[in-house]
């Protein structure tokens, strides 16, 4: 039986076929989970102070989308519809567990600075919108491919906003200078109020402003 | 120490789960439409984290916190002979009440609000995966609340502030139809900017710390803020 399918199935579809490159493009412009899907906005921006933060959340947060994109599709099958949400908050869990040891056991001051957000990884609502969506009907590799490429939809977002805030925040990025001293003594100020959390808010608000008037079909009717 | 009081006013304002921590932010942007729904959910959300914060502050005191099961055997206690610590498991345990509650609160709202039940629609569900629900157990768990008191005050106090942002921004998100607003940024821009507005307004609360002179005048700033943020969206 495996011989025939896999006889089937490897002349019909190469693994980065053009369906397959579109999963991993589409997230990251046209549908990107943050500005167009409105999705996982919750855990995600009070980490956006500093570079560092948003770099380990992003990766957290593609490893646990790609592995659990990945055993939903797997066991997809096998889940009863009526309990498909608890299965799917127990598999995000148990993988979200293992990242928070690992990062306490690597990165413990990092760690420390995610706090509860890295609890928050099970909430975020692009991985269940993801498992519902998609990985609960497709196959493995296509939801491998499909979380890989919203959760770089994710990080992108994610990063970019944290190079603004902590650039303009604290004039640092990845905890470098960037200014020389002698902007300081010209007169120059880090503008604290990049450091509160609602400016994170306005920042991705204008994120959506470039991204719609550069592609003016995703514009909403209010 | 804090009094209960205390936790209750500050989770509803300077620390407001949409405000200063985004938590909850889904549910928040796609229902935020109409009043209506936004009430609606707003009182699931009370409702939920009204329930589930106690429930979680039990169950991490009493079995997962390092030394808790003291109450089965004295050697299980933190300087007893064989400490257990569980708490490695309360991601999946808080999520697993989490889960079973709103399941419940489904249930209810299907059997003496249909009407409520048809406007909520999918997002009943999704209070599930709201993360101001996890959110506040997570808080809860991390601020170590000295009694369930606390913690149920802390728990209302966030579904309350929750409550309250969703209604204000589905009042102006009513109003805002009418303005005209740059092409690129209707719907969704906007709604992030206002948010971050009043974010900027509920911070005050706390008191801004502008970098160079602290002026303590919490009230007169936060009258400011709030009446700026009027202004820009009236225009």
């Amino acid at each position: 039986m495996s011989e025939n399918n896999e006889k089937t199935k490897a002349p019909a579809e190469p693994l980065f076929s053009k369906k397959n490159k579109r999963l991993l493009t589409d997230p990251l412009s046209d549908n990107n989970p943050i500005t167009i899907q409105v999705l996982g906005i919750c855990s995600a921006l009070a980490i956006t102070v500093q570079v560092e933060q948003a770099f380990w959340m992003s990766i957290s947060v593609i490893f646990v989308m790609v592995f659990g994109n990945l055993i939903i599709s797997l066991l997809r099958n096998l889940i009863p519809s009526r309990v498909r949400i608890i299965v799917q908050l127990v598999v995000v869990a148990s993988l979200v567990i293992i990242v928070n040891e690992s990062l306490q056991a690597f990165v413990p001051d990092v760690s420390e600075k995610l706090s509860v957000f890295v609890g928050l990884i099970i909430t975020n609502c692009i991985i269940m919108g993801r498992f519902e969506a998609f990985a609960m009907g497709n196959t493995a590799w296509p939801s491998m491919l499909d979380g890989f490429g919203n959760a770089i939809g994710y990080a992108w977002v994610l990063v970019a906003v944290s190079v603004v805030r902590e650039i303009f925040g604290s004039g640092k990025l990845f905890g470098f200078d960037v200014f020389p001293e002698g902007f300081y003594e010209l007169g120059y100020m880090d503008n604290n109020m990049m450091i509160l959390p609602p400016m994170a808010l306005i920042v991705v608000g204008v994120i959506i402003w470039i991204q719609r008037s550069k592609n003016p079909s995703l514009v909403e009717e209010h | 120490m804090e009094s209960t009081l205390d936790i209750f006013v500050k989770a509803i304002f300077s620390e407001n789960m949409i405000f200063a921590y985004f938590l909850g932010m889904c549910s928040y942007l796609a229902v935020s439409k109409t009043v209506k729904t936004g009430v609606g959910l707003g009182f699931a959300v009370i409702f939920v984290l009204g329930m589930t914060v106690p429930i979680n502050y039990l169950i991490e005191n009493y079995i997962l916190k390092e030394g808790a099961l003291v109450w089965l055997n004295p050697e299980y206690g933190v300087n007893g002979s064989n400490t257990i610590d569980l708490s490695f498991l309360s991601f999946i345990m808080f999520i697993a009440v989490i889960a079973s509650m709103v399941q419940l609160v489904e249930m209810l709202v299907e059997k003496f609000a249909p009407a409520l039940y048809g406007a909520l629609g999918i997002f009943l569900p999704l209070i599930a995966v709201n993360c101001a629900i996890l959110g506040g157990a997570l808080f809860m768990q991390d601020r170590q609340y000295s009694t369930i008191v606390d913690a149920t005050a802390f728990g209302l106090g966030s579904g309350v502030g929750w409550w309250i942002a969703i209604v204000a921004i589905a009042a102006i998100r009513e109003k805002i139809r009418y303005s005209n607003v740059p092409a690129p940024l209707r719907g969704l821009g906007i709604t992030f900017i206002i948010t971050g507005l009043m974010g900027i307004g509920f911070m005050s609360f706390m008191g801004i710390d502008y970098g160079g002179d602290k002026s303590k005048d919490d009230d007169k700033k936060t009258e400011v803020a709030i009446s700026e943020d009027i202004n820009i969206i009236k225009e």
